[in-house]
């Protein structure tokens, strides 16, 4: 639950959100349809609604620094249902790329270092070799160390030789002739500092 | 006929096993799948959660490369996606690279390109229906099964351009179509999870939980999908999720296009099914639908 405390409206706040694409976000009436459909609401610190009040309040550092931004799972039903046909998943992308290029600390780090070391498995050869996606980011994101911790790791080695004895993998990755345009693709859209 | 295809990058490596039995039943109703030359990654959840640039021009260079001539002929008018995430990624790109503020990006789009299909929805049409029903040789009578749509096929409906985005009816149809009783079921389209598998397993294992519970509860004895991210997450922890939930689940999580092979008699069933970690066959036994 939010603790009360008095809060100072920035309403400059919500144009720079809404540069980073437009969401719409301005037309929530706080009907709450988002929250009660979100699949991962249980998980998040601020409901889905809770985001959109504090961006429209220009609570910058709450909605930049909350887990549900990251908890979010882009499976699209709040923005399907919204009345007021606010982008809310693609607000919550919008978001976690502010919360980047702020440099604010992410609740769900693992989640972020997937995503992170995804990319860089795209831009190596222009497609994702999922073997060595996978452990790298096991290792990159602690998953392993925390799994091992916890013994859970048993069930993902038997799992692993089971895929691997059932060819599930492909052990050769596989490279396209235009992989240096991704690699320009993706290098220049890092660089980049913002969206239309 | 002919269509251009995008298999995405998992349909190479662990849902191998779907890429092979599209590719079977394709050929067995005589569609040649034109794979799109040197197509590269959608950029998937990861672009879009970071970085919306190198979501939509990931995805836009793929839709440029469709809508080149083939060989020496007109384009394909068809792209066939079996991946609903690729689909919807190419679809999101297609509306930003058309759209008004296209000129932001630095991928510019030919006058026309490939209308872009989910896979289920393609097979879903009446020809396609008509086109199946040709060649089957064993209806899959007795077979009652849920089928699941998740998330990327059918939302947003703006995107995707479906109309029945809450009760989606595309898997149902091809089921009724080759005999499965398709039990109607109120989780169609609730999310697996997704890559969520592995950053946060122990929400994956909640969402995933709550649906083999209600499949178990509306007496379905399979789930039928069409997604390869539904299917991993579905099929592979099984085991692990019922400890989590204290309950045996045991359901078998079958793609469409492998039980529309086994509806036609295609030899090498067998085999597309054996990449399943879900056990695919004991059923299939019990109901005199595999030896």
């Amino acid at each position: 639950m939010l603790e009360t405390k008095t809060l100072c409206p920035d309403y400059q706040f919500i144009q720079e959100v809404e540069s980073y694409g437009t969401f719409g976000a301005e037309a929530c009436f706080q009907c709450r349809k988002c929250t009660n459909g979100c699949p991962v609401a249980f998980a998040m610190d601020l409901l889905p609604d809770q985001v959109i009040r504090m961006v429209l309040l220009g609570q910058r550092d709450t909605v930049l620094s909350c887990n549900s931004i990251w908890i979010c799972i882009s499976c699209e039903t709040c923005t399907t249902r919204c009345p007021n046909k606010i982008k809310i998943a693609e607000l919550m992308d919008g978001l976690k790329e502010m919360a980047i290029q702020a440099g604010i600390a992410c609740p769900q780090p693992q989640i972020r270092t997937l995503h992170e070391t995804f990319l860089k498995n795209v831009r190596k050869r222009g497609r994702v070799f999922e073997l060595g996606f996978i452990q790298k980011y096991m290792f990159d994101s602690g998953e392993l160390q925390r799994k091992w911790n916890n013994k859970e790791l048993r069930y993902d080695l038997k799992l692993g030789l089971k895929m691997a004895a059932k060819r599930r993998y492909l052990f050769k990755p596989s490279k396209i002739n235009g992989k240096d345009e991704i690699r320009e693709m993706l290098a220049y859209a890092f660089e980049k500092k913002n969206k239309p | 006929m002919k269509v251009a295809y995008y298999p995405g990058c998992s349909l190479e490596g662990t849902a191998k096993d779907y890429a092979v039995s599209i590719q079977g039943i394709c050929t067995r109703l005589n569609i040649q799948l034109d794979e799109i030359p040197d197509w590269n990654c959608c950029g998937a959840t990861s672009a879009h959660s970071i970085n919306h640039r190198a979501s939509i021009e990931l995805a836009g260079r793929n839709l440029n490369l469709a809508a080149r001539p083939v060989q020496f002929g007109l384009p394909h008018a068809d792209l066939l996606v079996p991946c609903p995430l690729c689909f919807n990624r190419l679809k999101t790109a297609a509306l930003a690279l058309e759209g008004d503020q296209q000129e932001y990006y630095r991928i510019t789009l030919p006058d026309s390109i490939p209308q872009i299909w989910d896979i289920a929805n393609f097979f879903a049409e009446d020809n396609m229906l008509r086109r199946v029903a040709k060649h089957i040789k064993n209806p899959l009578k007795n077979l009652k099964a849920v089928c699941y749509y998740g998330c990327m096929a059918n939302r947003p409906p703006e995107v995707a351009e479906i109309a029945d985005y809450e009760n989606p009816q595309s898997l149902d149809r091809i089921m009724e179509n080759i005999g499965v009783t398709a039990i109607a079921w109120p989780f169609k389209t609730d999310c697996c999870g997704a890559s969520q598998v592995l950053s946060r397993p122990e929400t994956v294992s909640r969402l995933v939980g709550k649906l083999y519970d209600m499949a178990q509860r509306v007496g379905a004895q399979a789930i039928v999908v069409s997604c390869q991210m539904c299917q991993a997450n579905l099929d592979m922890y099984q085991a692990k999720i019922s400890d989590d939930w204290g309950k045996r689940f045991d359901i078998p999580i079958y793609y469409f296009t492998e039980l529309i092979g086994l509806a036609m008699g295609e030899p090498d069933v067998k085999k597309w099914l054996s990449g399943h970690i879900a056990d695919p066959f004991t059923l299939l036994r019990e109901l005199g639908l595999s030896k």
